[in-house]
């Protein structure tokens, strides 16, 4: 295997919170055995059975798709799962809930507010109000690379965690909300387009972003988050100057003449 | 207890369980849905899925094929009118699917592209690059989003299903569940309920499914009083990582990659799957294309005779994709590539990944009908929980996909109709037994001396070594008592953890629990049933298929002292009767493989 062999015994901290008895949260170490295949999950799940059993962290897949084991790393929104010991010997490797999520407990933040936030942008097709073709849609597959890096997003929230806006603005939609609202703008079988942008074209909603890019570094699935932002700012813009000179933008025909 | 009372209940938040959910909100507007899961349902275990979902689609295929392609997969133990009423729908559920916005991958002309898959004798496999179950079941949440009556109920944790007899029939009438969040039971009082809480694969040590799939759905039914049907039946994928047992797709094989063992040789072609087809053309039905049954059993006699390699998790063969070349692997395998680079530091461009067989579907479950319903009025159940009929002895990959639309739409509908009927009522008796039960599970935290961990490692070994790829009696009589001793024990499972909210060392120890039962039932089922059919091979004296005794659904119903009980129900047979099932040249020879339905001619390759 291309890995060198390796392994010992890492300190591991990871912070800990439990609601109804502590104040405040606070970090505590844990001797973790590894070799050069033990994920940071794997640890964690070895603290849970070896351990203390009431540590507390969401997973499930343990292949990097399901979007559950984002945590803070040394201080970096990771997932869990994807992430290995050995890239952090000889220790100690320092496990935090994801930055700018309230924490319920332990390293399980809520989710609630991100929801409510994906639910807003209507991230489901609206089809072309004249009729959908049968048996289905033709697409063809330069018409799918538009959309198709930002339909790779797995909600895991890195971005959220990385993103200095989200912690300043809290109505601020953020990252992963808005790439789904540019990856169905982008869908050539849809038409929701005049119905989404004036959800993200709020003060709140699009408009917080400053273009750090922190959410691009961060994302595991290379959704690349910032470039959605950004033609999604494009498109508002353009659909704001449009409005004096073509009051029927929002007509199906506008589709693939550039419109987000 | 809280009481929210709703006209559906559905507990599972996958793909079987959102299609259904959509459903009833498509079919009947006004009726009220609670979607209750205990994880986000874009989190649930379909997001895992890889290869593709089948539906018949273009020249050269027919309903037919798919048909004969699954009843055969299945060594005839699939309900032939199930798998008809699926083959004529499965194709309209992939369009529903594009529709819904699912990126199918497509040809340059824009119609959908379809991929072979092991087993299929034609191409028909519908794929979304190699994260089919991920686009599926997002772009299934995300529609679901549109309808303000489905309500979800999201890291709810689903504890029992609630009976009642008022009025002389048992039925179903409801669901307690426990808000992780919040840290209090909730009863769902429904008209009906429908299960589709996934599979059991996390009884196995060495598997490829998720946390979350842990048999809590197929437990509650058992309890209830519905029995399991089929559950010796567990399917072993042939590639998994040694190890952490995380899949690499069949769609690797299915593009071309072959397998070999330690020196390099394609050993397929040793266990009737041959001749070699030629490096860079795969054909269905052949070597690396035949059943996972085969695969997977031909790695266990390669690891008897010593040729499989040596890795730092026991033994493996190789999965060789190098003769594709760099742009095709990245442009049709980008998960695996991901997945070699990550978990093992390995580029498939350049190195054999190393793979072996790990637990990865049950084909049993809830027995349910054509019309999804169980035994117990009111209850549905659908998706890998359930055993619908038609998987038989052995799913085919990619028709699982298809049927969590296919028989989720059918659940919803049918539970939506079952609740205008007979709607919900509430009932004292109903609230004061909930709630008595709900008294119980939560008692269970800070109480108990057994280690739940310890348990939950005895189990996965005792499964792993008496109900594998191959199984003998006395091995399958180990595990029967090794888990009747480890459910003994379980009744005094320590919970240590007493916080309210997100309690999951209590979480894990209720699907343990599950997890048991349904191991039970899984070890007498394999041990009743003296033959070898499909995933269930015998070594003992009960190598051959025995369609005398056993051309029948295994039945296993829990009794009084919680033990299964087993019986046999007959098979429904329509046009094909049963034949040998051969792969490789033989599957072409006239005859061999024929049907009912095609007597004479040859099976396609
Ligand atoms: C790695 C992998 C790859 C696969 N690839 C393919 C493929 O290419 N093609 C194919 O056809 N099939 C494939 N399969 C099989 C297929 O993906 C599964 O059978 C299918 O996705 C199961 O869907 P489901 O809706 O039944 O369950 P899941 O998607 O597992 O959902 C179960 C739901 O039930 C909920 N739940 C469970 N217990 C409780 C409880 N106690 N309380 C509340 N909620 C609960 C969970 O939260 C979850 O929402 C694959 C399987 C695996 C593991
Ligand atoms: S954009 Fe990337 S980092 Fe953000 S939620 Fe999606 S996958 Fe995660
Ligand atoms: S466990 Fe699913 S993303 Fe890590």
């Amino acid at each position: 295997m291309a890995h060198s062999e390796a392994g010992g015994v890492m300190t591991v901290e990871v912070q800990r919170y439990r609601p109804d008895v502590d104040d405040t949260p606070r970090l505590v170490s844990y001797e973790v055995p590894w070799t050069q295949d033990t994920s940071v999950l794997d640890a964690l799940n070895y603290i849970k059975d070896e351990l203390d059993s009431s540590i507390t962290f969401r997973w499930s897949c343990r292949m990097a798709i399901c979007g559950s084991c984002g945590f803070m790393l040394n201080g970096e929104p990771k997932l869990g799962c994807e992430q290995f010991l050995r890239t952090y010997a000889p220790g100690p490797l320092r496990i935090e809930p994801l930055a700018n999520h309230a924490v319920e407990r332990d390293l399980v933040v809520d989710l609630e507010p991100f929801m409510t936030k994906l639910a807003a942008v209507e991230p489901y097709l609206h089809p072309d109000p004249t009729g959908t073709p049968e048996p289905g849609n033709l697409q063809t597959p330069e018409q799918m690379t538009r959309y198709g890096q930002f339909a790779a997003c797995i909600n895991c929230m890195l971005c959220y965690a990385a993103c200095p806006q989200v912690g300043l603005a809290t109505d601020f939609l953020g990252p992963a909300a808005i790439t789904a609202a540019v990856r169905y703008n982008k869908d050539s079988r849809d038409f929701g387009n005049a119905q989404r942008l004036p959800l993200l074209d709020q003060e709140d909603g699009l408009w917080p972003c400053t273009f750090v890019g922190a959410c691009s570094t961060a994302c595991p699935k290379g959704v690349d988050p910032a470039a959605a932002i950004q033609q999604a700012k494009f498109a508002a813009t353009m659909d704001w100057a449009t409005e004096f000179v073509m009051p029927h933008h929002g007509a199906p025909g506008a589709k693939d003449g550039g419109h987000a | 207890m809280q009481t929210v009372r709703v006209d559906v209940a559905i507990v599972g938040g996958g793909g079987a369980g959102l299609r259904a959910a959509i459903a009833v909100a498509e079919r009947y507007p006004d009726l009220s849905i609670a979607l209750i899961s205990k994880v986000y349902p874009m989190r649930s275990h379909t997001v895992a899925a890889e290869g593709g979902s089948a539906g018949v689609v273009g020249e050269g295929d027919s309903l037919e094929k798919h048909f004969n392609d699954t009843v055969a997969g299945g060594d005839w133990l699939s309900d032939q009118d199930v798998v008809q009423y699926f083959v004529e729908h499965a194709t309209e559920e992939m369009y529903q699917l594009e529709k819904w916005g699912i990126p199918w991958s497509r040809r340059p002309d824009g119609h959908v592209n379809v991929r072979r898959f092991g087993g299929m004798s034609q191409p028909r496999t519908w794929f979304a690059a190699d994260k089919t179950g991920f686009y599926m079941l997002h772009s299934m949440f995300q529609t679901s989003l549109k309808y303000p009556q489905i309500v979800r109920y999201d890291e709810f944790f689903a504890l029992e299903v609630v009976t009642d007899d008022e009025g002389g029939t048992e039925r179903a009438r409801g669901v307690l569940a426990y808000t992780m969040r919040d840290g209090y039971p909730v009863l769902f009082e429904a008209g009906a309920v429908v299960i589709t809480t996934g599979g059991a694969g996390r009884i196995y040590g060495s598997n490829t499914n998720g946390a979350i799939c842990t048999a809590d759905g197929m437990g509650m039914a058992y309890r209830a009083g519905v029995p399991l049907r089929d559950m010796e039946f567990v399917q072993y994928h042939p590639t998994a990582l040694p190890g952490s047992g995380v899949l690499l797709t069949e769609g690797a094989r299915g593009e071309g990659g072959i397998l070999v063992n330690k020196d390099g040789y394609r050993y397929l072609q040793d266990y009737g799957l041959g001749p070699e087809t030629p490096l860079g053309h795969p054909e269905n039905k052949f070597m690396e294309l035949g059943p996972r049954d085969r695969v997977s059993q031909a790695y266990w006699h390669e690891l008897q005779k010593g040729r499989t390699l040596e890795t730092a998790h026991g033994p493996a063969v190789g999965l060789d994709l190098r003769h594709l070349g760099a742009a095709y692997i990245h442009e049709r395998l980008p998960l695996i590539v991901e997945l070699a680079e990550q978990y093992l530091g390995l580029d498939p461009v350049k190195d054999v990944i190393p793979v072996r067989p790990a637990v990865h579907y049950t084909m049993g479950g809830i027995r349910v009908g054509l019309d999804a319903s169980s035994s117990l009025p009111g209850l549905y159940a659908a998706g890998e929980c359930s055993s619908s009929g038609l998987h038989g002895a052995n799913r085919l990959g990619s028709n699982s996909l298809a049927e969590l639309c296919v028989l989720g739409k059918v659940a919803g509908e049918q539970a939506g109709a079952f609740a205008v009927l007979d709607p919900v009522r509430p009932s004292i008796g109903v609230r004061s037994r909930a709630a008595d039960v709900a008294d119980r599970y939560v008692a269970m935290m800070g109480a108990g001396t057994e280690d739940p961990a310890a348990i939950r490692r005895e189990m996965n070994a005792a499964m792993d070594a008496g109900l594998g790829i191959y199984r003998t009696g006395d091995g399958m009589r180990e595990a029967v008592s090794r888990i009747a001793a480890l459910q003994e024990r379980y009744a005094d499972v320590r919970v240590s953890d007493t916080c309210p909210v997100y309690n999951t060392d209590w979480t894990q120890a209720i699907e343990l629990g599950h997890m048991l039962d349904v191991a039970h039932a899984m070890a007498a089922s394999a041990l009743a049933r003296e033959e070898s059919r499909g995933a269930h091979q015998r070594l003992d004296g009960f190598d051959k298929r025995d369609d005398e005794r056993f051309l029948a659904h295994t039945l296993a119903t829990r009794d009084a002292q919680g033990h299964p009980v087993v019986s046999y129900e007959p098979v429904v047979i329509t046009t094909s009767q049963p034949a040998t099932r051969a792969y490789g040249a033989a599957g072409q020879a006239p005859g061999k493989a024929a049907t009912a339905e095609t007597p004479t001619i040859p099976k396609e390759a």
